[in-house]
């Protein structure tokens, strides 16, 4: 058969998928995260809507052949509207046996499994804990088992490239990376294209990888293991100029976006902590905008620093995950206290103490909210979405400068590290931002408010006649004086928190996605919107009676909050903590049941467990 | 326009440290140095901690904040980094800026951001009424060890070199001539500059540097070290430092032979701290204390490099607009 014939063959053979999820798994050194993230900017290329999940241990190079040491990297992609990674794999591509140990569960029955058959001799199994090999006990009957030799036709294809066995071995995830693309019908451009880029420097190693890669494509053309070769067609997306982004990608730009707008300087303390890094790593990039990044000595300097800025002029933020907010605590209440712009990123993760760093969690809510002495009120907020991280980032940034209060934005790790495509912004369809200073010298005081909002006007170190003096001791009202007498502690804690909570005169009514009354309410808050919504988005198209109300903004909250309560026959909220919002809620809504449904195992919400849950609580 | 005078600097707050306070004339200091350096009122920025010495700020009409505990380095290299044309001057003391806040000082020192740090060094915790401090002699006893301290002081000089500092200064604060002349001298410095300012506590440790400071003693017990100048101290003027072997000595010109040419001449610029560590060490009765400007090199600031890094990428920039940044790459269009 030529290579024509073939190509007719297979386009004859071509099946038309709406969507699917492909894992792919392997050791942390096997390049899984690169392999995954390839496979899923060519899909964005092609016009897919999609997202991501990796999932990776917090080890670097955790011990090799070990479940534990197991990265993956999940992506879902379709011509539909995608709004999870997805429950489980239709094609899971695994590197070892311990890979597909891991994954065993998390791939769909009848589904493919590709396993580098190389990788299974006894010792291999004996690591992963196989006393025999679950590719030849029935395991996996009924299942599409590829069985590729994949170091073997690697090391075979790189013979004559002169490279080294290390070098050779390391580009092995190509070949998968080739066989996968093969399967779903993709272009190698794009991939030939990043390691051109990636290895500039090192022409023969952009060779190496791109010949592996192409070995890869042909090995599974060639094979009869795979029946027929899947397409996703282009995604019925909105009309308008799409890119793939990251949360902490998104977040940064947020951040950018709003300093433009702003005319601020933007100024970020930050200590690297998973997984909020990358945000501190985007943001250093960007040098040429004015930006300052300054890695601190730690998390404390990090957001002292920020404050420093901020009571300088700049537009102050400072990055983190849990334990790094715990440590940042105090100081948030002296930007309370001086009534100070900052903006604090929590990307949260598993705790308590380091708990699972590179799992994701909702478990911070409790500490942005009240983790200060004294009582010390924050805006808080939280992204719902890898890409509307950017538009949270914005509002967090709008909100602090105007009203001249910290505000806490969460994310969290699996809206940090995931991807989804995103129809690109302007910063000019952003609304205004008008930063909060004065420069008139006339009777100035520092502790002088707007009436409305309640904020003081800053005056800025440098600005003539202004000088004055902020501090952590309790300000005197107006004046901003040191101040010990009761009566002015009483009221300046309750401007304060009057401040906060007339934010909520400034923030949009809260929506409610399905029907808008009914049986059942769900309430989720942050990074649970997708699983949430495909889940109540299913249900009420299969004529369940059914909403979702997802909170972006936790304090204050929006003003129609108790209205969409009322209307509900039962609310269930769903978070991945013990249930720290349904609490929040029922002080703040005390004549409303609230049922909880919560997760702690460091993954999102599976659409499955969802939709049973739901199912049942309309069942009663 | 009037030239600003000490007065000017004066905030409209009572001023509430213990009688004989030591923190007077350093404050009074401060206030008639700043008028010399000519710089605008506006651009001064005293930035503090906690502790006694942490109320400075409020004290001054100047821009101030008084921060947390310790942190002050942070919050000063961040107003710094937002606006180096600020003057900003770090106020902090002995717990301050070494218990709870060693960590920040050290790596301020380090990294040689243009602020002054006033280290106000009494040897005790005033404001927590008398405990121990990381600089309290081994031995002192106080309430939160009355059976004496069997911690190893701090020397506060040795964690500045440590930390590579480009400047180290030492005053008293029965000394305001000399304070305003080091204070100036620091803000000329480009980089931290470190003055150490022994300060009396009146109430908890009263008299504590009495054998460098008491009248009676000082001019055998203090060495105003002058760059370029020997090394010279004493009533008489005549009591000298050379170096035996790798050691300071005290000697007497005219003695043993002894002549001026073989005293020590102090460089305050030599980049080799070694010399420089080993006067800021001395303490009687077997030496004289080194005062003065002990240490002066010159290092790159942390906040040029900042800037011009960020000058570098503005003039190279690949994206004029953020929206430049957002729309690079890998795009495509659904129409």
């Amino acid at each position: 058969m030529n290579s024509l014939e073939r190509k007719m063959e297979r386009d004859s053979k071509v099946v038309d998928l709406e969507k699917v999820v492909i894992k792919f798994a392997g050791d942390s050194g096997d390049g899984m995260q690169l392999t995954g993230t390839q496979f899923t900017d060519t899909s964005a290329l092609l016009g897919n809507d999609l997202a991501t999940f990796p999932d990776f241990p917090a080890e670097i190079r955790a011990p090799q052949g070990t479940v534990a040491g197991i990265s993956g990297f999940q992506v879902h992609i379709g011509k539909i509207d995608i709004n999870t990674p997805g429950d489980i794999a239709d094609v899971l591509v695994v590197m070892n046996p311990a890979a597909l140990k891991a994954n065993k569960d998390w791939v769909k029955k009848g589904g493919t499994i590709i396993a580098n058959i190389d990788s299974f001799s006894k010792r291999d199994l004996e690591k992963a804990g196989y006393e025999q090999s679950p590719l030849e006990d029935n395991s996996f009957q009924g299942y599409n088992l590829v069985e590729a030799p994949i170091t073997s036709l690697t090391r075979e294809a790189l013979k004559d490239s002169g490279l080294d066995g290390k070098s050779i071995s390391r580009s092995k995830n190509m070949f998968a990376l080739g066989i996968v693309y093969w399967m779903f019908n993709r272009p190698m451009q794009q991939t030939e294209n990043f390691l051109k880029k990636k290895f500039f420097k090192k022409p023969n190693l952009v060779k190496a990888n791109i010949k592996v890669l192409h070995a890869g494509y042909h090995f599974a053309e060639t094979i009869e293991a795979l029946p027929s070769s899947y397409t996703v067609l282009p995604a019925n997306l909105k009309k308008g100029t799409y890119r793939n982004i990251m949360g902490n990608q998104a977040m940064a730009w947020g951040f950018l976006a709003a300093a433009e707008r702003a005319n601020k300087e933007l100024f970020l303390g930050s200590y690297p902590i998973t997984p909020a890094s990358d945000i501190l790593h985007e943001l250093a990039k960007h040098k040429n905008f004015g930006v300052k990044t300054f890695q601190a000595e730690d998390e404390i300097a990090g957001i002292c620093a920020a404050i420093g800025s901020s009571f300088a002029g700049n537009l102050a933020i400072t990055t983190t995950s849990g334990p790094g907010f715990a440590l940042k605590g105090e100081a948030l209440g002296l930007a309370i206290m001086a009534e100070l712009p900052l903006v604090v990123v929590d990307v949260q993760r598993g705790g308590p103490s380091t708990g699972l760093p590179t799992k994701t969690e909702q478990s911070d809510l409790m500490q942005a909210l009240y983790g200060r002495n004294g009582e010390s009120p924050a805006v808080v907020i939280a992204a719902s979405t890898p890409a509307n991280c950017f538009d949270w980032a914005y509002m967090a940034s709008k909100i602090t400068l105007e009203h001249n209060t910290p505000v806490v934005l969460l994310s969290d790790g699996f809206l940090g590290n995931g991807a989804e495509p995103w129809r690109i912004k302007s910063t000019h369809d952003m609304p205004e931002i008008k930063a909060n200073i004065t420069t008139a010298t006339e009777d100035y005081q520092p502790y002088m408010r707007d009436e409305k909002t309640l904020a003081r006007s800053l005056a800025i170190p440098g600005t003539k006649g202004l000088e004055h003096r902020l501090g952590g001791l309790e300000k005197e009202d107006v004046s901003g004086n040191v101040s010990y007498d009761p009566e002015n502690h009483q009221k300046m804690c309750n401007l304060r928190a009057e401040k906060v909570a007339r934010v909520t005169n400034h923030i949009p009514k809260q929506e409610v996605y399905g029907k808008q009354e009914g049986d059942l309410l769900v309430i989720g808050w942050g990074g649970t919107f997708g699983h949430l919504y495909s889940t109540v988005d299913a249900l009420e198209r299969a004529g369940y009676s059914i909403g979702l109300c997802q909170f972006n903004y936790i304090n204050p909250l929006p003003k129609n909050t108790t209205d969409i309560l009322a209307k509900y026959k039962k609310i269930v909220v769903c978070e991945l903590n013990s249930g720290q919002f349904a609490n929040y809620l029922r002080m703040n809504f005390q004549e409303y049941h609230f049922e909880k449904y919560n997760k702690i195992q460091g993954f999102p919400f599976t659409t499955t467990e969802l939709e049973e849950h739901f199912k049942s609580l309309l069942k009663k | 326009m009037q030239a600003p005078t000490h007065k000017d600097f004066s905030s409209d707050q009572e001023v509430r440290w213990c009688p004989g306070c030591g923190d007077y004339a350093i404050l009074r200091a401060i206030q008639k140095a700043l008028p010399q350096l000519e710089r605008k009122k506006e651009d001064f920025v005293f930035i503090s901690g906690i502790g006694c010495s942490s109320r400075f700020p409020y004290y001054m009409n100047t821009y101030g904040f008084h921060t947390i505990h310790g942190r002050a380095p942070a919050f000063a290299t961040g107003v710094k980094l937002a606006n180096p044309n600020l003057s900003v001057w770090q106020i902090t003391g002995d717990g301050d800026a070494l218990a709870i806040g060693g960590n920040h000082f050290i790596h301020a020192l380090r990294r040689n951001v243009n602020i002054n740090i006033l280290l106000f060094n009494n040897e005790i915790y005033g404001l927590t009424k008398g405990q121990f401090s990381p600089t309290s002699q081994k031995g002192l006893q106080t309430k939160s060890n009355p059976h004496g301290t069997t911690d190893e002081p701090f020397i506060p000089s040795d964690l500045a070199i440590g930390a590579q500092g480009t400047f180290f200064a030492r005053v008293v604060d029965t000394n305001p001539k000399l304070m305003q002349e080091i204070f100036t001298q620091a803000e000329a410095h480009k980089g931290t500059s470190l003055v150490e300012i022994l300060q009396n506590c009146v109430i908890f440790n009263d008299k504590t540097f009495a054998d460098i400071t008491a009248k009676e003693v000082k001019l055998d017990n203090q060495i105003v070290l002058e760059d370029g100048k020997p090394m010279l101290f004493g009533k008489e003027g005549n009591k000298g430092l050379r170096l035996n072997g790798f050691k300071l000595e005290v000697v007497t010109v005219g003695e043993d032979g002894v002549t001026e040419d073989n005293i020590l001449v102090h460089n305050a610029t030599e980049q080799d701290p070694t010399l420089h560590a080993m006067l800021a060490r001395m303490r009687p009765p077997a030496f004289p204390a080194a005062l003065g400007i002990i240490r002066k090199v010159k290092r790159h600031t942390y906040d040029e490099g900042v800037i011009a890094q960020i000058k570098k990428e503005q003039k190279d920039a690949q994206f004029n607009t953020v929206d430049d940044l957002l729309n690079a790459g890998d795009t495509w269009e659904i129409g």
